[in-house]
């Protein structure tokens, strides 16, 4: 069953208050599939949606739940595979294959109305069409369980790559720009988080000072803790130690933006299962508490957003999460913000102040000790910088983090709080998760 | 330099039949008297629907920040990699900015700072984009 989408759950204002549901709603399992560079076109058992499958039965097994027990699915139906254009946009025109994959759904996209069917959940009750990224979805999920539109559901973030150049066909190989393109496109912005943050990101060093390259303590460091991350890409295909030099060496994609700037898209899926509090505690993991989820959707006011925009941006969705959770900066322990471009993360940690650290202060926190093992674990998940473009790694980190169960990346700080999101400055969301539920 | 060509809307034409007549006119709302560019539909800062009207800019900039192009993902841009991608504050606000490939600045050489004023470029037969050029 799907149910169309018109429920009301973002908490995208500001001055909403403490969140009604802190503390009473729960992640009670996670699941990740494996994490390959491309689906090969032939293996069946790799698909996305065959991959989407495995990450919910992960994430069922890790709760201790069964499929009967499933009253919520909630699946992003837009993947990277999706609309973005080009060869890795869909599957067609090539033939497609047996049922279930005789048609673009299990191939380059899933939704909840497919899970459903392929995993033979009957007592599903709520299952909304036209959900949101991960970003959002976390928050969708969170207030549905909160809100008491299901008990214990299933939320799914699949994430696909087909052969070819990411993002080189559709829109990007026309000669004619339409819509909100007519003001970017004919100079040469293709449109993205790259060319959003690249800018304010030169006025950044600009106004503060510093040079492009002092990301690269905190890019390697993001490829150490991939490397501390089993089931992210690097870990998983043997991919080596991102060097120094490595960093400084490597090609521009939008100079001063380099090629280990930007995240690696992959063929991945991994499912959340959230339910209530006081069901989790009967469940088989440590329940992980949602203490509060915020959204933010601001509306640039010309052509390019500068860092005074980016700055307030962020400064906003800060307050708005703090103010949700009953928390302040000093109350967060685990802070894993999105880091697709590297070039954004200096301004979540500024505007969070994640151990204090404040406006124009972020490379100097880079060139201390960020690692694990550390006083200061910036970003213990690695990110999508050191475990592929999944969007997840931020997500799991926290959970693991809290549960005491991040193997080699365990922090050795106090981890009774996390900060988790993807999101980029103009656009989506953030997860406030508890060991305790107050 | 074969750049992707602007396709104007019903909101964008007079601001597109404009460049076409090489002049830069951007949206200025009577009730809160503020410049808006890109155009829209409503005034972004006060709502107002009915008190946008077209203003002619005098067309001076400043370049803020820059980038080099060099590995984009526009097919029609590709022969032209690496090329400068500027942002231009417009003097008159400096809160509303553009973008410019800087024609005759060589791409890296980018004096950011520098003053610039509007000049225009065919993209297309009949069709102009705005442009930005350092002012010696």
């Amino acid at each position: 069953m799907a149910t169309q989408n018109t429920y009301s759950w973002r908490r995208d204002k500001d001055g909403l208050g403490v969140w009604e549901h802190r503390g009473k709603v729960a992640v009670a399992g996670y699941g990740h599939s494996p994490v390959d560079r491309r689906w090969d076109g032939v293996s069946m058992d790799k698909t996305l949606g065959a991959y989407s499958i495995l990450a919910c039965q992960k994430a069922m097994d890790d709760a201790g739940v069964t499929a009967d027990q499933i009253d919520g699915v909630i699946c992003c139906d837009s993947h990277i595979a999706g609309a973005s254009g080009g060869s890795a946009s869909q599957w067609a025109p090539r033939p497609y294959f047996d049922p279930p994959y005789d048609s673009e759904w299990g191939l380059t996209l899933v939704n909840a109305e497919w899970l459903i069917k392929q995993m033979h959940l009957t007592n599903v009750k709520f299952a909304p069409t036209k959900v949101p990224t991960i970003s959002e979805m976390v928050g969708m999920a969170a207030q549905a369980v909160g809100d008491g539109l299901c008990t214990t559901c299933l939320m799914i973030y699949p994430t696909g790559n087909l052969e070819g150049r990411y993002r080189r066909g559709g829109e990007n190989a026309d000669d004619y720009a339409r819509g909100a393109r007519q003001w970017t496109v004919p100079w040469g912005n293709h449109g993205g988080n790259d060319f959003i943050n690249i800018f304010p990101h030169n006025q950044y060093c600009l106004r503060y000072g510093g040079t492009h390259d002092d990301l690269a303590p905190f890019v390697i460091n993001q490829h150490r803790n991939g490397l501390l991350t089993p089931w992210g890409y690097n870990a998983s295909h043997g991919v080596p130690q991102l060097t120094v030099e490595d960093y400084v060496t490597s090609r521009y994609v939008l100079n001063p933006l380099r090629i280990w700037d930007c995240d690696r898209p992959v063929q991945a899926s991994a499912a959340y299962l959230f339910t209530t509090a006081e069901r989790a505690r009967d469940m088989r993991q440590p329940p992980i508490y949602v203490l509060n989820h915020a959204q933010h959707s601001f509306r640039q006011r010309t052509t390019q957003p500068d860092l005074d925009e980016i700055e307030e941006w962020t400064d906003r969705a800060a307050r708005r999460m703090f103010e949700g959770a009953g928390l302040g900066p000093q109350d967060v322990d685990i802070f894993n913000p999105y880091d697709g471009y590297s070039i954004m993360s200096q301004f979540f940690l500024e505007a969070f102040q994640w151990h204090g650290v404040k406006r124009g202060e972020a490379l100097a926190f880079y060139a201390g000790d960020i690692r694990v093992e550390g006083p200061h674990p910036f970003c213990s998940s690695g990110g999508n910088l050191g475990n592929g473009r999944t969007r997840t790694a931020m997500y799991t980190d926290s959970i693991e983090q809290l549960r005491g169960t991040a193997g080699a990346r365990q922090v050795k700080v106090r981890a009774e709080t996390a900060l988790a999101a993807f999101t980029t400055p103009s656009n989506g969301g953030w997860i406030m998760f508890g060991k305790h539920p107050s | 330099m074969p750049k992707v060509i602007p396709v104007p809307d019903a909101v964008s034409k007079p601001f597109w039949d404009a460049v076409n007549e090489k002049r830069l006119i951007l949206q200025h709302c009577a009730a809160c008297h503020r410049l808006q560019y890109p155009p829209q539909q409503t005034c972004q800062f006060c709502r107002s629907a009915d008190q946008l009207a077209w203003k002619e800019v005098k067309g001076r900039g400043h370049i803020a920040t820059y980038i080099v192009i060099e590995d984009g993902r526009l097919n029609r841009r590709m022969p032209d990699q690496p090329y400068n991608l500027a942002l231009i504050t417009l003097d008159e606000d400096p809160t509303i900015n553009f973008y410019s490939n800087l024609p005759g600045t060589p791409p890296y050489k980018v004096p950011v700072g520098a003053a610039v004023e509007v000049t225009f470029e065919e993209v297309a037969p009949g069709q102009l984009i705005h442009e930005w050029r350092v002012i010696n």
